[in-house]
């Protein structure tokens, strides 16, 4: 029952629909260069992205071309070196809470049980709400990631699966309005890692946050996303090719596979990478 | 040949397997694996007592050898054979000077054990006596008299320990708020560093003279005997440097995924500093204390005897300048508890040390 409130609660606190079509992410001619004992590294140069509120974005590139780089300057974690990343129309300065991250590594603090880990952030992003009302909403995205029996473990006894879902849950319970995600299943084996994206997306469909995601996973790429960002290999890497993929929401992975565009769009990206 | 082998192992194994159903349904357990635990254990015991005993035995005989023949020059045949004599009967006036034997040190055991108890009836009869004379001193506003006599074992134990807590508690005070600041800011971290780097290898010695001038012209004037300040306060600096260093190292490493994690939950300096850094180096700082606790208990012997505080290290250097048989027995009694304590602090700190750290790995 506190588990249905928590969710009208939580459906009153989103902002109510706006047109669609906002711009929500405006990456501009953005530069990373990195020095290293060898000179300058240029990275990223000249890079233009614009991804629209309520968006899926999924990016794919080689290793080593940018991508962490990228995400990580969105993130507002690593400085940006020229041009501009705005977030609804204002530069963003530093890291915040708007823009929530899941990392590739869970990065749970062990010490703390898996409530503590997403109290941690909602703690701090609703600190108006009473004790009660804060921990409704730590469980009721716990509960969402499939962990309602596991409120008191420590983080540090949960499997790495069990992990990265309260990683989700933590990233999701401070309403951020950009989700970034960084290969968050790529330590994960191939059952488990269908099993996340299926509550990612289940998810992302109640909350529509925006969400860029990076992976080395083409199947994946096109089962999540709205369009996929293919990235040149550095350095200067640069958006090299976007892919919008028109299957209708919510999915399964059962008619993506049987969709007839599904072949048409893997192939593209398979050789845009071997290119 | 080799079949009949094979027949009678596996035959061995059944009875093996009988064996072990019949005591589990008693309710013991396997015991093969602890009887190896016990039984190693027991064997280097009693190996290590035999060569002691042989050892002493020598050192002893290889003493009277020469106080023999020392006679039989100076003094002549009957003088030598007097003193062999002497030594056989192994009376108190004809004893020897050397590392003592198993069974001696067993009985300087057992004499500082009924020790113990005299020294609690006097304690006793003393508070008895003065009853009556203190309730008055009391009354009157005077402070009461104590017993100041002769101290028990037990006694210079419970001092020294006391003094190593003192030192411990003073060394946690110190190192670990020092370690958090220095870890925090990688500026100070360098101003202080060369600090850190000079004073860490000084030796125990040479912290006590610096804590006694100090303390002395401090409390210059009072009459009160300050040989526990000061050799507190010289076992906690001396100890400290383990905890201080790793406090510094644990919380100025802390794992970037968790600092990254309170970046983009912008955690207040506060929160960052108690919800993420210190938790996430607790498992270093107690790594840290556990060092300065063995030190801490290492260092007290040397500095208690500089000190004249009467704990163990007082109790072992008067015994050596007594310089009797016995008093050799009773050092190596006092050497014994002293390793003994040391262990079982030591155990504590694991102990605590496992419960808080995170990743399940033992230290040893
Ligand atoms: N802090 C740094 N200093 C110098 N060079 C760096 C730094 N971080 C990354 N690089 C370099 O920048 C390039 C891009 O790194 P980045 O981690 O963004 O790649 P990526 O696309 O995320 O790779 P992967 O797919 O393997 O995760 C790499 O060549 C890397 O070696
Ligand atoms: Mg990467």
């Amino acid at each position: 029952m506190s588990i249905l409130e928590a969710e009208t609660h939580i459906i009153t606190q989103t902002a109510p629909e706006i047109e669609t079509k906002e711009l929500m992410l405006d990456l501009k001619n953005l530069k990373k260069v990195y020095p290293t004992p060898k000179g300058e590294y240029v990275v990223l140069e000249d890079l233009n992205l614009q991804i629209m509120k309520e968006e899926f974005v999924t990016i794919i590139g080689h290793s080593g071309c940018g991508k962490t780089t990228m995400l990580s300057m969105i993130a507002g974690l690593n400085e940006i070196t020229g041009g501009s990343i705005s977030v609804l129309g204002k530069p963003i300065k530093g890291p915040g809470p708007d823009r929530g991250v899941i990392f590739q590594a869970p990065s749970l603090m062990p010490w703390m049980t898996s409530l503590q880990n997403v109290l941690l952030g909602v703690n701090q992003v609703f600190p108006h709400a009473t004790k009660a009302q804060r921990n409704d909403i730590a469980k009721y995205y716990l509960q969402k990631v499939g962990l309602e029996d596991a409120f008191h473990k420590k983080a540090s006894d949960l499997s790495q699966g069990m992990q990265q879902r309260v990683g989700i849950a933590r990233a999701f319970a401070i309403k951020p309005k950009v989700l970034l995600l960084d290969e968050p299943f790529g330590m994960l084996d191939s059952l488990t890692r269908g099993e996340l994206q299926d509550i990612l997306i289940e998810i992302w469909n109640k909350e529509k946050i925006t969400a860029v995601m990076i992976t080395h996973d083409v199947d994946e790429a096109i089962f999540l996303a709205d369009r996929v960002v293919m990235m040149t290999s550095g350095p200067k890497a640069k958006i090299g090719d976007v892919l919008e993929i028109d299957f209708e929401r919510p999915r399964t992975r059962k008619t993506v596979l049987e969709h007839d565009d599904y072949y048409r769009y893997r192939k593209h990206l398979i050789d845009f990478l071997e290119h | 040949m080799k079949q009949s082998v094979t027949v009678s192992k596996s035959e061995e194994a059944k009875w093996l397997e009988g064996i072990k159903v019949v005591l589990s349904k008693l309710q013991f357990k396997t015991p093969t694996f602890n009887l190896k635990k016990i039984i190693v254990p027991v064997i280097s015991i009693v190996a290590f007592i035999g060569i002691w005993y042989l050892g002493a035995e020598a050192l002893r005989q290889r003493e009277i050898n020469f106080r023999v023949e020392k006679a039989l020059t100076d003094q002549g045949q009957a003088a030598a054979n007097a003193l062999q004599a002497c030594f056989a009967s192994n009376e108190s006036t004809c004893q020897t000077n050397t590392l003592p034997s198993p069974t001696q040190v067993w009985a300087s055991v057992i004499t500082l054990v009924n020790d113990y108890y005299v020294v609690k009836q006097d304690k006793l009869d003393f508070k008895n006596k003065t009853a009556a004379v203190n309730a008055k001193r009391i009354a009157a506003g005077k402070a009461p008299i104590v017993y100041t006599g002769r101290a028990s074992f037990v006694d210079i134990v419970i001092r020294s320990l006391k003094t190593v807590f003192a030192g411990f508690l003073l060394a946690f005070f110190i190192a670990v708020p020092i370690g958090i600041v220095i870890g925090l800011s990688p500026t100070l971290r360098n101003a202080i560093n060369w600090f850190i780097q000079i004073f860490k290898p000084v030796s125990p010695v040479v912290w006590y003279l610096l804590v006694f001038m100090i303390v002395k012209t401090l409390l210059i004037g009072t009459s009160s005997d300050n040989s526990f300040l000061i050799s507190f306060i010289s076992v906690g600096l001396c100890a400290m440097w383990a905890t201080l260093v790793n406090t510094a190292v644990g919380v100025s490493t802390v794992d970037k995924d968790y600092i990254n994690v309170a970046k983009v939950l912008k955690l207040g300096q506060l929160q960052k500093i108690f919800k993420i850094i210190l938790p996430s180096s607790l498992p270093l700082i107690f790594t840290g204390l556990r060092i300065t606790l063995s030190v801490a208990w290492m260092v007290l012997i040397a500095i208690e005897l500089l000190a004249q505080s009467p704990g163990l290290g007082t109790f072992v250097w008067e015994e050596f300048q007594n310089g009797s048989s016995e008093s050799n027995s009773k050092i190596i009694v006092a050497m014994f508890v002293i390793g003994i304590i040391g262990f079982l602090l030591d155990r504590f700190m694991l102990t605590i040390q496992n419960m808080v750290s995170f990743n399940k790995s033992e230290g040893i």
